[in-house]
């Protein structure tokens, strides 16, 4: 038997799959769980504006014209901002991981909270680090 | 199926691959070095980058040329491209049910995690050398 998905050919090894979206209330702990999966996952495919970035950085000239010109952009601007925002997200996902895993933070009024904490803390840090680029670094 | 030290289930369903895969902890754990690792490294990252802005290409390539901003931005590019192989993974398998979708997936994951790293590398090394 080749390997493929129990059942597909032989319906009486199907399993039952217990219901979670019909069935759950959504909560801001869910949200946050999927919110770091799509973060991560928007980084994936983030890294590609950064190689882009940096072989465009390598070649010179043309290249690096074309780069700069979109990255100074107000569409541009509005990607990286997006990505900024999803890897201040992301990491403060991860941190929030990286605590359970330590066998802190599981009582409910402390769930709550960190989920809160993800979801303000990454929006706080991406304001402030972009504060931080026009204050101090874009002339 | 990594090293079985004694099979667990009968032999038919070890070969049709049903039974817990056995593997799996490294993945795991790697997962858990990768992050802790990018916490700092991510806050490098958007030093370098932060430093970037404003400057005309001239001053990117002799900020991206120079060795602390090169190794930092290195060392936070190999480690993500590690964990977000892995991250990926992770969603695949989740999410792909179809046997051989999910194979070929797998691979494509692993091919785009390694050309970016290779192609980063590539550059910022041109970067400080080339």
């Amino acid at each position: 038997m080749a390997r493929a998905e129990i059942g597909v050919n032989e319906p009486e090894k199907r399993r039952p799959l217990s219901p979670h979206l019909q069935i759950y209330r959504p909560m801001l702990t869910m949200a946050m769980s999927i919110a770091h999966r799509i973060t991560g996952a928007a980084l994936y495919l983030g890294t590609l504006l950064l190689t882009w970035f940096l072989v465009a950085a390598a070649a010179g000239g043309s290249a690096f014209e074309a780069a700069a010109y979109f990255f100074n952009s107000i569409p541009g601007k509005a990607v990286l901002f997006g990505f900024s925002w999803a890897l201040f997200h992301h990491l403060l996902g991860g941190i929030r991981h990286i605590i359970w895993d330590t066998g802190r933070g599981f009582e409910p009024k402390e769930r709550e909270l960190l989920a809160q904490q993800t979801l303000f803390g990454g929006i706080v840090l991406t304001v402030a680090v972009w504060a931080i680029a026009y204050l101090f670094f874009i002339k | 199926m990594a090293k079985d030290p004694a099979p667990v289930g009968s032999p038919m369903n070890r070969v049709r691959f049903l039974g817990s895969a056995r593997s799996g902890t490294a993945d795991a754990w790697a997962m858990r070095v990768t992050s802790v690792l990018l916490v700092p490294l991510s806050v490098a990252f958007t030093a370098v980058i932060l430093s970037l802005l404003g400057k005309d290409e001239a001053g990117v390539r002799a900020i991206l040329g120079r060795p602390v901003p090169a190794i930092l931005l290195l060392f936070f590019l190999l480690t993500s491209v590690f964990h977000m192989k892995l991250g990926m993974q992770s969603i695949i398998v989740d999410y792909v049910h179809e046997a051989d979708l999910k194979e070929w997936s797998l691979i494509a994951n692993l091919v785009f995690s390694i050309s970016i790293g290779l192609v980063c590398v590539y550059a910022i090394l041109k970067l400080s050398f080339g």
